[in-house]
């Protein structure tokens, strides 16, 4: 086994396929991904023919640093679509993964990703079926980029979405916010803060399904990646047409995350999470709800954060601690520290 | 809670200073203060802390943001500067989204300029150390605050026989523009936020000219809720009483006489020089640039850097803003045709910015 990826590595020769034996068949061991067909073949899940209906997603993943404290791009890459999936109230059933790797991409490094998505995908409970590699010339980009597909299942009777959101519901958060992005952009500009800060990371499936299990009548699931909390209810806001409230006091930030954010002049209501589900649902099963999350792992620190109210239709307002309101805006561009 | 930033949110204090504050408004008096700061314009929105000021009591912003008072001529230059072989710029985050006359510095790298986002004068220098076959310009806006990093920048390059560093240098000093501001008589101000951070470096001692010479009173304040509300209210009392004085509110962080480190650092390598504000014009003895034994690093001096006159977006009011006779909302472009998406002006860009501020928290009354 060489120590660098090399152009030949994608060239469909010996190598292409030393590669894919030795790095991805080692760590993703998946029957129909190991027939190394053009395409997976597989069964429609029972639920499917049953009223159930299929979900089907795509993200692609470019991130430096490509490993980062709590992660790394494998990782991110299967959590990513799974998220996406849960989102849609659908189980995971299956990844797609294409990577496109530069020349000189270190050999172990590649491994560790590799390592890392398979883990990931077993956490999750989802199969990765079919793959694709490419090299790239040197310098025509970054280390590696990771595109994921993902199909599951929603079970059927289950609906969610903005449309069914109304006044009175409870807006849930899993745990606290902005962990992913500030620990990426510490680890990015080599900001040493002396802290233990990781990324959020992590498949939410798993605790989605714990609501509907819990008999919660959920109306409304998004993950607050790019844009963060707020963006996400921003958006629901806009697309329900109705007024979302927010609590500062309420809203859970680790110290770490709001000392940093202080610093480079950040919300953390804005700062991107990958492992954070923001759940809106009917007032009466807001506790249950509660319950429901702070007894998964991924959930212990969950939280309401909020409800949905008649007032200022389409826009959300947070509650300050001093008791006083302000609207929350969708995020223009990235988010660019300030001077002083 | 984080400490040194809990305590200054704790509501209950804060509505305690807001009641006493209400004890000292005299009835029927207007009060007319300007938060000079962008950081306090952004607190202050951020905390919706309006909402709970007396009746009598207006607030208006100031030139305070260090992006929103830079000329559009200098962004023009810096814009400039970006598309020269071999130079790589490096910008504080605020400045990247400013709009010049021919796009800003972030539509100068999509189109192939090198410029890189930094978070201190120091990553420019360690840039500049990395990659010796570049000339690496450090664009040095800010006021009093950033003014020192850039000084001991210059030495360190000095020290290190650095010579691919450069610095474009537009800083600014405050007190000069408060005094324009002031003197050009638009609007009649009754107290003054003094702006906390820039008094950590000058002392509380450098606004003396406002009750000495203007008889205007001056809180120094920090940039939580409880320290904005405790300045406020002592505003409040002092132009109650009529007896304007220099008062510290941020003790925790200035001092009477400031860090005379970081003055005798930026004494050393700068000196005084008129300076064009957006909004105010040109301004003696506002700007900063490099003493002569220093011109090795000066960007301005070595690639002959012209600053044409420019003309600043039609319809922007962004200069009303910043001497603070217009609030953000009574402009027409306001929201409607200048957002943060697509700024038409630095008020809107920067997270200092007025507009930024005013647009981003929805302004007042929710």
């Amino acid at each position: 086994m060489s120590d660098l990826v090399r152009l030949a590595h994608g060239s469909g020769s010996v190598l292409t396929h030393r590669l894919i034996s030795d790095v991805f068949l080692k760590h993703l061991r998946d029957s129909e991904l190991a027939r190394l067909n053009d395409s997976a073949l597989l069964d429609l899940p029972a639920q499917a023919c049953q009223g159930g209906r299929l979900a089907f997603t795509t993200d692609s993943f470019v991130i430096t640093p490509l490993e980062f404290p709590g992660g790394d791009i494998g990782k991110l890459a299967v959590c990513g679509t799974v998220n996406d999936l849960a989102a849609g109230g659908a189980q995971p059933l299956w990844l797609s993964a294409a990577w496109v790797l530069e020349e000189g991409l270190p050999m172990a490094l590649l491994d560790r990703l590799v390592a890392s998505m398979a883990s990931a995908a077993a956490e999750a409970g989802v199969r990765i079926v079919t793959g694709d590699t490419k090299v790239v010339p040197r310098g025509q980009a970054d280390g590696a980029y990771c595109s994921t597909a993902g199909i599951g299942v929603v079970p059927a009777g289950r609906q969610v979405g903005p449309e069914r959101i109304c006044e009175g519901d409870a807006v849930l958060v899993n745990g606290p916010l902005g962990d992913h992005g500030m620990a990426v952009m510490l680890q990015r500009q080599g900001i040493n803060m002396a802290s233990d800060l990781r990324s959020d990371c992590a498949p939410l499936s798993g605790l989605v399904e714990s609501l509907f299990n819990a008999g919660v009548e959920v109306h409304c699931l998004r993950d607050a990646t790019r844009g963060g909390m707020a963006g996400v209810l921003v958006e629901l806001a806009e697309a329900s047409g109705c007024g979302i409230e927010i609590q500062e006091s309420a809203v859970p930030v680790r110290k770490e995350v709001a000392a940093a954010a202080e610093m480079l002049g950040l919300d953390p209501l804005f700062v991107a999470n990958e492992g954070k589900m923001v759940a809106l649902v009917a007032q009466k099963d807001a506790e249950r709800a509660l319950q429901a999350w702070r007894g998964s792992p991924l959930g212990e620190e969950a939280a309401i954060v909020g409800r949905v109210v008649g007032a200022h239709p389409r826009h959300v307002v947070q509650r300050t601690t001093l008791g006083t309101g302000r609207f929350i805006q969708m995020p223009a561009g990235e988010l660019l520290p300030r001077i002083c | 809670m984080l400490p040194y930033i809990s305590e200054f949110r704790n509501a209950p204090a804060c509505r305690a200073i807001a009641a006493r504050m209400r004890e000292l408004v005299r009835p029927g008096t207007e009060y007319n203060f300007m938060e000079f700061c962008g950081g306090h314009t952004h607190a202050i929105m951020r905390y919706g802390i309006r909402q709970s000021l007396p009746e009598g009591v207006r607030m208006s912003s100031g030139p305070g943001c260090p992006v929103c008072v830079t000329a559009q001529q200098d962004i023009d230059a810096a814009i400039a500067l970006a598309g020269r072989g071999g130079v790589t710029i490096a910008s504080f985050g605020d400045m990247m989204r400013v709009p010049g006359s021919r796009g800003s510095l972030l539509e100068a790298n999509a189109q192939g300029a090198d410029v890189r986002v930094v978070y201190s004068v120091l990553d420019a220098l360690k840039l500049a150390a990395d990659e010796p076959d570049r000339t690496v310009v450090f664009l040095a806006v800010g006021f009093e605050t950033t003014a020192p990093g850039t000084a001991a920048a210059v030495l360190q390059a000095q020290a290190a026989g650095l010579s691919n560093f450069q610095v474009y240098c537009l800083h600014k000093l405050t007190p000069p523009a408060m005094r324009a501001i002031i003197e050009a008589g638009e609007t009649r101000l009754s107290g003054i936020l003094g702006p906390g951070h820039v008094t950590t470096v000058i002392g509380a001692d450098a606004w003396s000219f406002l009750p000495s010479e203007y008889g205007i009173g001056c809180a120094i304040a920090g940039f939580e809720p409880a320290d904005i509300l405790l300045a406020v209210s002592e505003l409040v009392r002092m132009a109650s009483s009529r007896e304007p004085e220099v008062r510290n509110m941020y003790p925790r962080a200035a001092t009477a006489a400031g860090n005379r480190a970081a003055q005798a650092t930026m004494a050393r390598v700068f000196e005084p020089a008129v300076a064009d504000w957006r909004g105010l014009g040109p301004v003696p003895d506002s700007g900063l640039k490099l003493r002569p034994e220093y011109e090795a690093f000066d960007a301005e001096r070595h690639y002959c850097l012209e600053r044409l006159a420019a003309r600043e977006p039609t319809g922007c009011r962004c200069g009303e803003v910043l001497r603070g006779v217009l609030e953000p909302p009574g402009c027409p472009m306001f929201g409607s045709a200048c957002t943060p998406d697509s700024p038409l002006g630095p008020c809107m860009v920067s997270s200092e910015g007025a507009c930024a501020a005013y647009y981003e928290f929805g302004g007042e009354g929710v």
